[in-house]
């Protein structure tokens, strides 16, 4: 009924047009030629995978990010935003996945921050004047929040409602919403839904961007499906069903070639038992030497935490850990190192280098305390066997001693594989380990962790990336909010009984 | 094809290839700053160059040189030290306190090291366990060693009970190498193996390039934060032992200031201020830049309040270096 809010007065047919959108980053082509239609009034689904696309479009339209070429028409003009000042004042407003609030200032210096009331002709800032029109923009959302409050005292939801207040009170017309429920409880995902018709009925139009099929069901009138940087499909939600959107997100057979090799598996390594901690609850599993045992869920689903816990980056609120069945304790990264324990961080600049000091540096960090006795390091035997070890895993470099900002990202990830590699570690967790990785490095790396496996290690490997896991894995599990949702083998993959559109629906919590 | 043959054996000379070389260049560049000054200041006064003036210089430059030691480490793992000129005033009160009380030069040493030593521990713990910023620490302990200085003198200079003590500021071995640039090159070398051949060197850099790999990479990044500010209290408590035999006087209001220097000369000599990148040769030649504007300038008759802003100049241009080498940050 609210469809097709008066879009007949208008001269144009869509109120944002996106044709033919390509983006590149580096090597890496992030939107091939992609498009976006909406109407005047609905509120649109945009879907797709983990690295789909997505987040790129809507950075493009917010003029946070320049596309390499293709056009875009708000509301029968061409629009390009160089900043995203530029957005605002065209009239789209976009709603950050993570708020970033200022915590100082109070709701209404927040909502009108950068257009704040002087007293006449004086520069002088007239609060009263300020507070008054945040009263009058609340009230049309039926917030009674008072607006002298700091930002800092509002619940997340909260945030997020001042910030949907701020875009309405800039006269924003398009409302982009990037995963806005991701840090809601249900509650408030029923207020924020309300907000959005609320808004709908005033004619504002809005991208909605979920990963939870259900709230598309419950809001959107309209969907867009995004796969590997490409547009699918588009149309109406009440012509399809939640399997047919899944089945559109993934839509390929598993085209890459995984070099797996079947390897062995002997005893268990490690096991964990009823793991706690947060982001995650009752985890439990177990892999065994010369296992690969693939890891999946969408982001944020407690994947990653619960492996930091276990390397003793977080701490784990209960739960016990054995290793070759012995009880063991992990309080921080040295005792995990000590038991034998190796872990990747999917944050390869963050956690895994010092980006400007030398690959030798970066490869023997971990690894100095055991090897070199006393106090000083013998620089010869560092530089031979750091050396010795980008030879294995052929590191292409100039030198050895260059920066490890100088590498490509494919070389830079080898050289966080082998710095946990100088100390042959029993357990090995790699998350996310072909990130931002080029092609061929790629394979090399998924070799790799092959030879570790038939060298008898255990590995664990964290990845959102659903061919790999297929492809690499002797067992997935898989995660949805935090506790395990599913168990499967590789027989299984491989007899077809399951395929990534039952590993998909499993991430979204089905069965 | 000559010149290219030329360039080759230059390179081969030095036993490094251009890749080395680059490197080589990036952090030693500012040598040939100090290379020309020395061209400059030989060529405008006679007496630069002799023996006498620049065994002057180092000892002129050996306090700041101390100094500027420890801070290197400091800086180089993230943090910054404010305190330091306080420690040299409560180094020089203890030095007198004890020397007058025992009578033992050795005894009144140590102590001078051992309270910065602690001192700089509290410095490093309050920094390094509780997260707070380093500034704002050291600011606040700047006022404490200060105040506790005042409180141990009464807030009097006095004399000491050793005139010989005199002698490790006024000395010579061999009645050619003065005792403060002995200690001054001692501490410089040692500084080097610490930081530059050392696992505690190591962890230093690498908890100042990234502190978060660091710590997913099982370095201890608390004990080796507090390390540096320890080492920062050693290298003031040393200055402290130079700078009252100078003086020859307990005194409690000396060294306002002189962390200005110390932080000048290390960043001058390439030390970055985000932290994770510094060489103990760079702070070396940063020490001697700033010695030789106060040195050069007064042999070539220059008034010495130019000194001052040539200095703030320095600094801006070594900065501005640090960041255009630095920019892919």
């Amino acid at each position: 009924m609210h469809k097709n809010a008066g879009s007949e007065n208008n001269s144009y047919e869509f109120i944002l047009d996106c044709n033919d959108i390509t983006k590149q980053y580096g090597g890496t082509q992030a939107l091939n030629g992609v498009q976006l239609k909406l109407k005047k009034g609905q509120v649109h689904a945009l879907i797709g995978e983990n690295g789909a696309g997505k987040s790129t479009l809507m950075k493009i339209i917010g003029g946070l990010v320049q596309p390499n070429s293709g056009t875009v028409f708000f509301e029968g003009k061409h629009y390009q935003a160089k900043s995203p000042v530029e957005a605002i004042n065209a009239g789209i407003a976009m709603i950050h996945q993570e708020l970033n609030p200022q915590p100082y200032l109070s709701i209404a210096e927040s909502i009108f921050l950068n257009r704040e009331d002087n007293y006449k002709n004086i520069p002088i800032l007239n609060k009263k004047a300020t507070n008054e029109r945040a009263v009058k923009v609340l009230k049309k959302f039926n917030i009674s929040l008072n607006p002298k409050i700091h930002m800092e005292h509002l619940t997340l939801a909260q945030i997020q409602m001042i910030e949907i207040v701020k875009a309405v009170s800039t006269n924003a017309r398009l409302i982009l919403m990037d995963e806005p429920t991701s840090s809601l409880d249900s509650e408030e995902t029923e207020h924020l839904f309300n907000t959005i018709r609320d808004l709908q009925s005033k004619g504002v139009t809005i991208v909605y961007i979920s990963h939870r099929m259900d709230e598309i069901f419950d809001v959107c009138d309209s969907y867009s499906v995004f796969r590997d940087g490409s547009f699918i499909d588009s149309g109406n939600i009440s012509d399809v069903t939640k399997n047919d959107l899944i089945s559109l997100m993934v839509g390929r057979v598993v085209k890459n070639i995984f070099p797996k090799v079947e390897c062995s598996i002997h005893d268990v390594v490690f096991r964990a038992e009823k793991l706690c901690g947060k982001g995650f609850k009752d985890i439990s599993f177990e892999v065994h030497a010369g296992e690969i045992l693939g890891i999946t869920g969408l982001v944020g689903s407690g994947r990653s935490e619960t492996m930091e816990s276990i390397f003793g980056l977080n701490p784990l609120n209960s739960g016990k850990m054995y290793l070759y069945e012995k009880e063991i304790r992990i309080k921080n990264v040295r005792d995990a190192m000590d038991k034998g324990i190796a872990m990747i961080n999917e944050d390869r600049k963050e956690y895994g280098l010092c980006l400007f000091r030398s690959i030798t540096e970066n490869i023997s960090l971990p690894s100095l305390r055991k090897k070199h006795k006393g106090i000083l390091i013998n620089q010869k035997k560092e530089k031979e066997e750091c050396n010795e070890i980008a030879s294995k895993l052929s590191i292409k470099m100039a030198n050895i001693k260059t920066d490890a900002f100088s590498l490509s990202g494919g070389n830079q990830q080898k050289v966080v594989v082998a710095k946990w590699l100088m100390d042959r570690p029993e357990l090995i967790i790699l998350d996310e380990p072909t990130r931002g990785v080029d092609v061929g490095a790629k394979a090399e790396i998924h070799s790799l962790m092959c030879q570790f496996a038939a060298e008898g290690m255990a590995i664990i490997m964290v990845s959102s990336e659903l061919p790999e896991v297929m492809g690499m894995s002797d067992r997935i599990l898989i995660y949805h909010e935090g506790s395990l949702n599913g168990e499967i083998t590789r027989s299984e993959i491989l007899s077809g009984k399951e395929n990534q559109e039952t590993i998909l629906k499993k991430e979204f919590g089905g069965r | 094809m000559k010149q290219e043959r030329i360039q080759v054996q230059k390179v081969n000379l030095l036993k490094m290839d251009q890749h080395d070389l680059n490197i080589f260049m990036k952090r030693y560049g500012i040598g040939f700053v100090l290379l020309g000054m020395f061209i400059v200041l030989s060529v405008a006064s006679p007496r630069f160059l002799t023996v006498l003036n620049l065994s002057n210089v180092l000892t002129t430059v050996s306090i700041n040189g101390l100094l500027a030691m420890g801070m290197v480490f400091v800086i180089t793992a993230g943090g910054i030290d404010l305190s330091i000129g306080s420690m040299l005033a409560l180094g020089s009160v203890t030095i007198g306190l004890i020397m007058n009380a025992t009578g033992s030069i050795f005894l009144a040493c140590a102590g001078s090291i051992i309270i910065c030593a602690l001192f700089g521990l509290v410095n490093g713990f309050l920094v390094a366990k509780f997260d707070m910023f380093p500034f704002v620490v050291t600011l606040a302990s700047m006022l404490v060693i200060r105040g506790v200085s005042y409180v141990m003198s009464g807030g009097y200079s006095f004399a000491l009970a050793k005139p010989e003590f005199a002698q490790i500021g006024l000395g010579k071995l061999f009645g050619a190498i003065p005792f403060p640039a002995l200690i001054f090159v001692i501490i410089t070398l040692m500084a080097f193996v610490l930081l530059q051949l050392t696992k505690f060197g190591r962890y230093v850099y690498a908890v100042g390039g990234n502190i978060k790999s660091a710590t997913a990479s099982g370095v201890n990044v608390l004990w080796t934060r507090i390390g540096t500010f320890v080492i920062m209290g050693i290298c003031a408590g040393t200055a402290a032992i130079i700078m009252t035999a100078r003086i020859n006087a307990a005194q409690p209001n000396i060294g306002t200031g002189y962390e200005v220097d110390a932080i000048a000369a290390c960043v001058i000599g390439g030390t970055s201020f985000s932290g994770g990148i510094s060489t103990i040769p760079g702070t070396f030649i940063g020490v001697m830049i700033i010695g030789l504007i106060f040195n050069g300038m007064n042999l070539i008759g220059i008034s010495s309040y130019w000194q001052i802003i040539m200095k703030g100049l320095l600094i801006i241009a070594a900065v501005m270096m640090d960041k255009f080498i630095n920019r892919k940050n």
